[in-house]
């Protein structure tokens, strides 16, 4: 076995690479599509959007050559090295930063911008399966559960303080790879539990959702006090304890939202709720993507056929709402297929992560399907007007050469490390 | 295991959602989905076609097109530039220059603003040599209309801007065109417009033209209105308005031979100009307002008056096709002709016959108030009730295209009235009236109103003795046959032998020594007619005169209306006669009537109801 160590394309799982590429290629036709203007043909100008993108395509191939060249065991042995040196970067930035629309994150040299924040995900995705694999490790544990948010929270914090609270809320995903390595199950009960509490006290203010959950709490009060006086002796104060808290956190939503949030942010939130009808001010980046995807229709105006596209009607076309493109110009064919390209993608790589046999390279694995999952839904839910406006790029769809080359880097970490279960026992 | 399958479960779960949610947005829901040609990131730009032009009866062109030149600017391209002389250029100041610059920055800074309207054609020459240099401005050319003859504004019409009710009833229009709101301009509308070209302009979300849309698959060329040749004879129309002159009312003359209209006077009236380009809505708005003389009320359609005198050939006409009378019954007028037992019962006559045999001939040359009544009553009084007499009355009365629209090709018109027996029946309940109670009917006063087109054309069925064309206006349309209700005749419900006698009256108003327009009588042309006094109540009575010529084959009927008037010859029936020989002969024998009646003015009369 230890022979075959040298050609680790022998185990490189190539659909994941096919999957890679076919991104690749559909979201740089999209790219174009939205750059390119009727007097503008030339394929490689290097100055337009999509000119760029190949040459950040480009570069990708050595990066992910330098990638693959690396032994699996540098990862797990350097993760932490790469974790502190990224954390180092991240917090650079607030001295050497470039500030690009109103947020510092960027390292600027020469002409050339490279943002730290798209690579830390890598880095803590390895850090934390460091920290977890380790056989000591213990989820059930408070101290180690402490351990592992402490590890999500130092780039966090970095990268809200940037600010970018987009990319930030991605570390969120991190909470799907505890619950899989033993994170009892009731934080992600309490984690949906708020979510939905937060949007239903959106929804129907503080001062409803107080009195309903009040009935409510006293109708599970009589039920167990009648059915289950013996559960309800034991347990009053757990039961009256959960109440307590949820009426709490119904409250404080509230003051968060009215009194913690700016206008911008309520704006978001209200729009997607259908509280607030601006089409033309606050709600125009939502109207313009959710008409310009609906006027797409079953099959799609046709590539470059666009008129919305083509018309610079979406804001940020080629970043953040890049699944416009595909929704106008290949319709609901064409983004359903995206759609299902994505869901094939993350669950092969749940299927590969399932299958190793170093609890590194799962926890890695489970790792990047958490963050891609977690880009995936806020961008195109975004996008056909379904989450809140939170601007954070479609995986190897969005233009940009930093979220292409981490996102990159994320994979094929884990197609590196994939490869070496074959042959290393 | 439960830990591993909840990553894949969501990814799932919300895949799910997002393609159902897709198929709602671009299959099920199609509020979002416009048309491709309509949506806010297709311009759709207007190709205007050359709007059609109108020519008189003899190839006189009477409304045409003029090019006009105006200046646009996009603000926003606009580059820092020599504005001295660019203010020279435009003969305006600099301060102008600021003021028209910031007025179309404050519309819009990326799509164009009129920066100046209307340069002439000279300005435009030089314009357009230099014009290159100052960056984000250009030139537009508009094709406005040019009425070369200032004359017939009533019967040409004008153009102006669609409002928001044309645009919802009709969607061919859009905001800012122009359309046809009056006279030839409005029923001709759809003949005179065209076709309209369009282009598709791709744009962004700036509203930015980046380029044509789909390569200009759906773009369409304009096509021309086509042109109009009308029966109006414009010297004649010209001489009619310098004969009106300082006078308020109206001339119809028709061809009788086949409906069209020769002229149509109506005053005051109005130089058609003033309803073009820049200051139409201020010029508009200063005759609308004027509801003095009420320059854009078309006198010769739209007034109604009671005709007087020149009704008595309708009710004598009436009389002989019921057969209460011949034209061998007389009667003694003795100065009126009283009809019931009061007091007021009695109407008064002025046809000055002194007791002698007053016959049909002599009843029609003296205007004898006393006779037509006499006729009136017996038509009326032949049937069992007034309410069916005055039916029968009335029916022939409307077979003469009185009471009743033209149906014709003009824009406007109006009714008239004939009355019939359930009106009275209103005026006085329980049927407790008489053949008397209607007696003013006879003499063309009471409840009848007509409109000077519609004696016009009453005349032209006399005439003709029995029947009439619809009067119309168009004479000739470049690829469109004439609408066939325009060359079909309309008879009237009275016989033909019966004119024949009430025109030899009509003509002995010329001829007869003591005819009522003998002091009109033209040498050498064989004209009928008939003047008319209208009773005013609010101020002096109106002159009406209804004539044609010559006595047999005639070639124009023509009813004048001259608003308190006094009486019928004092302006209606010069009037009348010099426009027929103007027709007929091409020149006029009686300079100094002429110029009577051009010079001549009732505005004294006028003035004296403003007070």
């Amino acid at each position: 076995m230890r022979s075959r160590k040298d050609n680790i394309f022998l185990g490189i799982d190539w659909i994941l690479v096919l999957f890679y590429f076919v991104f690749i290629f559909l979201g740089w036709i999209n790219i174009y599509a939205a750059t390119i203007s009727e007097n503008q043909f030339d394929l490689l100008n290097f100055t337009t959007e999509y000119g760029k993108q190949l040459i950040w395509i480009g570069f990708s191939i050595p990066i992910i050559l330098l990638i693959l060249m690396f032994e699996a065991k540098f990862y797990e042995k350097y993760a932490v090295i790469i974790y502190v040196s990224f954390l180092a970067l991240l917090a650079g930035l607030f001295v050497f930063g470039k500030n690009i629309n109103g947020s510092t994150s960027w390292y600027a040299i020469g002409n050339f911008s490279l943002q730290p924040s798209e690579f830390a995900k890598a880095a803590t995705a390895l850090a934390i399966a460091k920290l977890v694999s380790d056989k000591m490790f213990n989820l059930k544990k408070l101290s180690t559960q402490m351990q592992a948010l402490l590890l999500l929270f130092f780039p966090a914090i970095l990268i809200i303080l940037q600010p970018d609270p987009g990319s930030a809320l991605v570390y969120g995903a991190f909470i799907f790879v505890l619950y899989r390595e033993g994170l009892p199950f009731y934080y992600i009960t309490v984690g949906f539990i708020a979510l939905f509490l937060f949007v239903i006290t959106l929804i129907l203010g503080y001062q409803v959702t107080l009195i309903s959950s009040l009935v409510l709490f006293i109708c599970i009060l009589l039920y167990f006090i009648f059915y289950r006086p013996r559960a309800f002796r034991k347990g009053w104060i757990k039961i009256i304890g959960i109440y307590l808290m949820s009426a709490l956190f119904i409250f404080s939503v509230d003051l968060v939202f009215n009194h913690v949030f700016k206008q911008h942010h309520r704006d978001r939130f209200n729009i997607i709720l259908g509280k607030t009808v601006d089409m033309k001010g606050v709600g125009y980046n939502t109207r313009q993507s959710v008409t310009t995807i609906a006027s797409g229709g079953f099959f799609g105006k046709g590539f470059l056929e666009g008129e919305r596209t083509q018309g610079n009607f979406v804001p940020a076309q080629t970043t953040d709402y890049i699944f416009t493109t595909v929704g106008e110009e290949w319709g609901f064919v064409g983004s359903a297929f995206v759609i299902l390209l994505f869901m094939a993608f993350l669950l092969r790589i749940i299927n590969r992560a399932e299958q190793q046999k170093a609890k590194f390279s799962r926890i890695y694995g489970y790792s990047i399907v958490a963050i891609f999952f977690m880009h995936f839904v806020i961008n195109i839910g975004m996008v056909i007007g379904l989450v809140p406006t939170i601007g954070i790029p479609l995986p190897f769809f969005s233009y940009g050469g930093s979220a292409l080359w981490g996102f990159t880097v994320l994979l094929f970490i884990f197609i590196r490390l994939d490869a070496n279960k074959t042959y290393e026992w | 295991m439960k830990r591993t399958g909840l990553l894949s479960f969501l990814i799932i779960f919300i895949g799910i959602i997002y393609i159902l949610r897709l198929f709602y947005l671009q299959v099920l829901d199609n509020t979002f989905n416009t048309p491709t040609l309509n949506n806010s990131a297709v311009k759709v730009m207007y190709d205007y076609p050359e709007r059609g032009y109108v020519f008189d009866r003899n190839g006189i062109l009477l409304v045409a097109n003029q090019l006009s030149y105006d200046i646009m600017v996009i603000p926003r391209e606009v580059k820092p530039m020599d504005t001295i002389a660019f203010c020279a250029l435009l003969k305006i100041t600099k301060e102008e220059f600021i003021e028209k610059i910031e007025r179309a920055s404050r519309y819009s800074t990326r799509i164009p603003s009129t920066f100046l309207q209307q340069v002439s054609k000279d300005d435009y020459a030089s314009l357009q040599e230099i014009l290159y240099k100052f960056k984000g401005f250009y030139i537009q050319k508009r094709s406005l209309r040019e009425y070369p003859k200032n004359s017939a504004a009533n019967v040409l019409g004008y153009i102006s801007e669609v409002n928001e009710a044309m645009i919802n009833n009709n969607p061919k229009y859009h905001l800012g065109e122009l359309i046809g709101t009056a006279g030839v301009e409005k029923s001709y509308e759809e003949v005179l417009r065209g076709t309209k070209g369009v282009k598709f302009i791709q744009r962004d979300r700036f509203n930015k033209e980046i380029g044509s849309f789909k390569n200009g698959l759906y773009d369409t060329l304009p096509i021309s209105g086509n042109d109009i040749t009308l029966t109006i004879d414009a010297v004649l129309q010209q001489y009619g308005e310098a004969l009106m002159a300082n006078k308020r009312g109206g001339i119809v003359a028709i061809e009788p031979s086949t409906g069209e209209i020769l002229a149509m006077v109506s005053m005051p009236t109005y130089d058609p100009n003033l309803m073009v380009g820049r200051d139409r809505s201020k010029n508009f708005t200063k005759l609308y307002l004027d509801s003095v003389s009420k320059p854009l009320l078309d006198r010769g359609l739209q007034a109604q008056y009671p005709p007087g005198s020149p009704f008595k050939v309708i009710s004598a006409l009436v009389a002989l096709q019921e057969n209460v009378i011949n034209t061998g019954s007389s009667i003694q007028c003795f100065g009126g002709y009283k009809y019931g037992s009061g007091k007021g019962s009695f109407m008064r006559c002025h046809c000055e016959t002194g007791g002698s045999r007053v016959d049909l001939n002599v009843a029609i040359y003296r205007s004898c108030n006393s006779y037509f009544a006499t006729a009136y009553r017996k038509v009326i009084d032949k049937f069992p009730t007034p309410t069916e007499g005055v039916n029968v009355w009335g029916k022939h009365a409307e077979s003469f295209g009185l009471g009743n629209y033209l149906d014709n090709d003009l824009s406007v018109g109006q009714k008239g009235n004939i009355p019939n027996g359930n009106l009275y029946n209103k005026i006085y309940p329980n049927g407790r009236w008489r053949s008397t109670a209607t007696i003013s009917n006879a003499i063309g006063q009471g409840e009848v109103l007509t409109t000077p087109i519609q004696l016009a054309n009453m005349t032209a069925a006399i005439a003709n003795e029995g029947f009439y064309y619809i009067p119309h206006i168009a004479k000739k349309i470049k690829g469109k046959p004439l609408d066939k209700k325009f060359t079909t005749p309309i008879y009237t419900t009275i016989d033909k032998k019966h004119f024949k006698p009430v025109i030899e009256g009509l003509f002995d108003v010329f001829e007869n020594p003591r005819g009522t327009a003998r002091g009109s009588r033209v040498e050498g042309l064989e004209i009928s007619g008939k003047t008319g006094t209208s009773e005013n109540p609010h101020g002096q009575d109106h002159s009406i005169f209804i004539a044609f010529a010559p006595k047999d084959n005639p070639k124009i009927a023509i009813a004048v209306f001259v608003e308190n008037g006094y009486w019928g010859s004092r302006w209606a029936g010069p009037i009348a006669t010099l426009m027929i020989e103007k027709y007929l002969t091409g020149k006029i024998g009686r300079p100094l009537v002429e110029e009577s009646m051009m010079k001549g003015s009732i505005q004294e009369e006028y003035d004296k109801q403003l007070k």
